[in-house]
């Protein structure tokens, strides 16, 4: 695609910059959809929801809702003559309930009224007469009565039963891993604004632009090219805005079609919670053989998950937890039965590792496990079990590990950590304490990257390059916190050889780059930064061959760099070139496109190669826990982290502690409940416990691996969104090292809440 | 503080009695975040002065209103962020006569005479505040939806005058979810801005 020499020493890329936003963010400038200056005549949307986990619908009575003050506009399943299915990938999502509602929450009918309050006091009025219908509440109940939302599908390599009969030792078991409630501090919000023939413009604070677009024109009858949607940021996302934005947006479309008004939706904290898919809680049996040396011989997973009342993006999260079940340990002979069960609760979504993280805990629950039996350490068992270099590389569905470098980054954090002095510390404290223990694990990741729906792994850029020599970079990736847009700005700012500050971010539209997969899998900066660099490569290219020109040189003697554009000893500043190349009627404005190279999957029978690379990390997490309270603290955790050749440091250091901060925290304290009737009552910051300040270890040390991504990804950086979230486990295996030290071998089930460590331990008393 | 501090809190749960009898379909979750079903009778619009970053502003308004509500939605400062809207993540502080309060369980009806200051009113035009330098030098954010209540809740705990180490500053920031989880920046840029401020 291009001749041009990428430069020798990057300017812009590799540095740890401040994101894009900082100086708005700390002056509270920055604008989010709730911020934007209110249309003169907006109307305010309440959504009305089902509080029933499952049952009939025998009558709807919204004359109340409509009569109350303030309201201008009520709307319910029988209003909508489109369509009102919203489901992302499969039917199973009304925008509201008919007929039939399948949790407590669902939407059954909207309100439009002019203020917020108005809206939400008439919501209340509905009179709703429920048949009430068996539900099923649990992941226990749906596997006894088989209620499955996709049919279950099995992952097999070699023959693990026979693996398992040949056994010296075998061991089973059984856990469960809970859910997690997103929390952006942002909640869902949307407005819509109705402009010219019927289009609708959309601001949503979504990660998937193109699906809001792609719903709100579906609901409303419109060809897709007569919606808008816009997102310059999102006030955090964690996948939870990757489909369960749509509702929301397309709520306020179809009010603002109805009345003729620009209309906000802006869902209350506890509706949220309570309207809003999470992440999906397993229930996990493992049945594993294995010799002395604690290396498997064979191992079957039933790897069970709550996808809740609708199909959602459970098909591609669970796929993604059975490939996720080997880690970083090679497994000769396996079996992985993964069931999608339905139930009567909200439908669960995508969430930072999209099933990845459960099926991670699968197989370092197992290590654990094979460890206690033996008496070994864990990490003498999980290091037995690492997947090779040139053998012992391919994965349960065919890959080749390539880049495997676990041994080398363990064996570096091992040191770093002083694990093996900490350890028998930790053994030699716990000897001599009775009513405090200690607990310490080391646990690894290997995340895979790239959608496993292939289709997906494409982006666009749009770059413009205006007669002043200032530039403005749109592309379809969103940003919510994670850095995307200073990350593609750097790459434009290197590509054209131009200050960081020239290169200005634009909010991303579906009416500028279309068509676009959501801002997911880890994929924001390898996607969007290709595109990106393939469109400042046109224009640089263009740009080039008129220098060359002028400078009597080849092409491809013209260098980019400081602003300035040199070659054969001559130099132009990079605006006039610009301004030349304007008169020269030269375009200096181009798209991108990239398509992530080297996939090649079969989604039906599993096998091939879903991922482009793998990006590595390992933890150390060292641990207290009170014997007669359950309470936990914990001491010190060292992380080593592969971001590849980082392409903004700062940038990345940040991912890796925050994503370990949210995966110890779905581990640890956030515990989602369920009452007998389906209803979640853990849906406030009040009952739902997400780590603050003061639960970060106070021993906290964090390092970027060195290491270039051996693929080429966009400046051999590697993708950071995800894979530091299973970080989190060792925090985990480090209390179930602390209660197996007082208790023995027991099942203990995430989170691990002081609640379940006291019942773990008293369990075995 | 010898003014009584009525919060919104207390404000819901004396009125809850009088309504929402008869929700069948919801649209919320705790009686006391939720208005009233039953609609209760248009209240008297209050006036109150506040003093708002140092200029005093004059201000109508029902009487069930949150300082948030007020900011956001009557005088347009959005720089200050409803987070949960029931006093539980902390990205709404503000300063309260130099104090920091959530500003969604605060009644702006009983703020008449009161100092406010908002995010908007912390850095002194250009130059800005030392803790949003730290913040900025640290990368104490990453979606930003909580930095306006991480940066007030810290300039308050400042104010507060206690001695701060990094034990205290973590403690004492607990009111403040950062769901991103950038802690270590932010707990590192209030660390430097206390030795400087």
């Amino acid at each position: 695609m291009n001749a041009l020499p990428e430069p020798a020493i990057p300017e812009t890329v590799h540095r740890a910059i401040a994101h894009d936003s900082a100086d708005k963010h700390v002056r509270g400038a920055a604008l989010y959809v709730d911020d934007i200056p209110e249309p003169r005549d907006l109307l305010h949307a309440a959504i009305g929801w089902s509080s029933r986990a499952h049952a009939r619908i025998l009558s709807l009575d919204l004359a109340a809702v409509a009569a109350a003050p303030g309201v201008v506009a009520v709307l319910a399943a029988r209003d909508l003559t489109a369509s009102n299915d919203i489901g992302p990938v499969l039917p199973g999502d009304p925008v509201f309930a008919d007929g039939l509602v399948e949790y407590h929450g669902q939407s059954i009918f909207a309100v439009a009224a002019d203020c917020v309050g108005a809206a939400r006091r008439a919501a209340r009025l509905a009179r709703v007469e429920y048949q009430d219908l068996p539900a099923v509440l649990t992941i226990e109940q749906a596997l006894a009565d088989e209620s499955y939302i996709l049919p279950t599908r099995i992952l097999r390599r070699g023959d693990a039963a026979a693996a398992l009969a040949g056994a010296s030792r075998r061991l089973k078991g059984r856990f469960g891993v809970g859910g997690q409630d997103h929390f952006y501090l942002e909640g869902q919000v949307a407005m819509a604004v109705p402009g010219e023939d019927g289009d609708m413009l959309i601001h949503s604070s979504t990660q998937h632009p193109t699906e809001v677009q792609h719903l709100v024109a579906k609901v409303l009858g419109l060809p897709d090219h007569a919606v808008v949607t816009e997102v310059r940021r999102m006030g955090g996302g964690f996948g939870g805005k990757e489909t369960q934005a749509a509702i929301v947006a397309c709520v306020a479309a179809l009010l603002a079609r109805r009345t003729g008004r620009p209309v906000k939706l802006r869902l209350d904290r506890d509706d949220d919670m309570i309207l809003t898919g999470k992440r999906h809680d397993f229930l996990i049996d493992y049945d594993v053989g294995f010799g002395a040396d604690g290396r498997i011989a064979g191992v079957e997973f039933m790897l069970a998950s709550r996808c809740g009342m609708s199909p959602d993006l459970s098909a591609s999260i669970n796929d993604r937890a059975m490939f996720h079940a080997d880690n970083c340990y090679f497994l000769q002979n396996v079996t992985i039965v993964s069931h999608r069960c339905k139930t009567h609760t909200v439908s669960n979504t995508a969430f930072r590792g999209f099933g990845g993280p459960q099926g991670m805990m699968a197989i370092e629950y197992v290590m654990d496990e094979i460890a206690r039996d033996l008496g070994l350490d864990p990490l003498e068992v999980r290091k037995a079990n690492f997947y090779g270099t040139t053998e012992r590389n391919v994965t349960p569905y065919g890959m080749t590990v390539e880049d495997n470098i676990i041994p080398a980054l363990v064996a570096e954090l091992e040191a770093s950590s002083d694990y093996a002095a900490r350890r028998a510390a930790v053994d030699e404290f716990n000897r001599t304490s009775p009513w405090l223990k200690k607990g310490l694990a080391l646990t690894p990741v290997k995340f895979g990257i790239s959608f496993t729906a292939k289709h997906l792994n494409q982006a666009g850029a749009l770059v413009h390059v205006y007669t002043d020599g200032s530039i403005q970079l749109n592309h379809g990736g969103t940003e919510m916190g994670q850095g995307l847009f200073v990350k593609v700005a750097q790459v434009v700012a290197e590509e054209l050889g131009v200050a960081l500050d020239r290169v200005k971010l634009t909010a991303t539209s579906t009416a500028k780059v279309p068509n676009t997969s959501p801002t997911a899998a880890s994929s924001g900066a390898d996607l969007n930064g290709k595109a990106a660099q393939a469109a400042a490569r046109t224009i640089r290219e263009r740009l080039a061959d008129l220098a060359a020109a002028r400078f009597g040189v080849p092409a491809d003697a013209i260098t980019f760099r400081d602003g300035q554009v040199s070659g054969g000893g001559q130099v132009i500043a990079f605006p006039d070139l610009v301004k030349a190349a304007y008169f020269a009627r030269i375009q200096l404005s181009a798209t991108g496109f990239y398509t992530t190279p080297r996939l090649d999957w079969n989604e039906a029978t599993h096998q091939g190669r879903p991922f482009f690379y793998f990006a590595y990390g390992a933890s150390v997490s060292e641990v207290a826990i009170d014997v007669l309270t359950g309470e936990t603290k914990i001491l010190r955790v060292d992380i080593l982290h592969d971001c590849g050749r980082s392409l903004n440091p700062a940038i990345d250091l940040g991912q890796v502690e925050g994503g370990f901060v949210q995966g110890m925290g779905w581990l640890t304290t956030e515990e989602l409940a369920w009452d007998a009737a389906g209803r979640l009552t853990t849906h406030a910051p009040s009952t739902y416990k997400i780590p603050t300040a003061s639960d970060v270890p106070r021993d906290f040390r964090v390092a970027l691996y060195r290491g270039d991504n051996r693929e080429d990804a966009i400046y051999r950086s590697k993708a950071v969104g995800e894979p530091p979230l299973m970080l989190g486990i060792s925090v985990f295996h480090a209390l179930k090292d602390a209660v197996a030290a007082a208790a023995g071998p027991v099942r203990f089930d995430a989170p691990a809440t002081p609640e379940r460590v006291l019942l773990a331990i008293e369990a075995n008393r | 503080m010898t003014i009584r501090n009525f919060t919104r809190r207390e404000f819901l749960r004396d009125t809850a009695a009088t309504g929402g009898a008869a929700a069948i379909a919801g649209s919320g979750g705790k009686a006391w975040a939720v208005p009233a079903a039953a609609d209760p009778p248009v209240p008297t619009q209050h006036r109150v002065t506040i003093r708002l970053n140092g200029t005093e502003r004059a201000l109508q308004l029902d009487p069930r209103t949150s300082l948030l509500d007020a900011l956001r939605e009557q005088l347009y400062l959005t720089g200050t962020k409803k987070g949960c809207d029931m006093g539980a993540c902390g990205a709404c502080t503000v300063l309260l006569d130099g104090k920091r309060v959530n500003a969604c369980l605060v009644l702006a009806a009983r703020l008449d005479g009161r100092e406010v200051k908002t995010i908007e009113g912390l850095a002194d035009g250009d130059q800005l505040h030392p803790l949003q330098a730290a913040f900025i030098e640290h990368d104490g954010f990453q979606c930003g939806y909580c930095t306006p209540g991480q940066i007030m809740s810290a300039a308050g705990l400042l104010n507060e005058g206690r001695p701060l180490d990094e034990h205290s500053i973590r403690e004492w920031m607990s009111g403040n979810i950062c769901r991103c989880g950038a802690y270590p920046n932010i707990v590192s840029a209030i660390r430097q801005a206390s030795g400087r401020a």
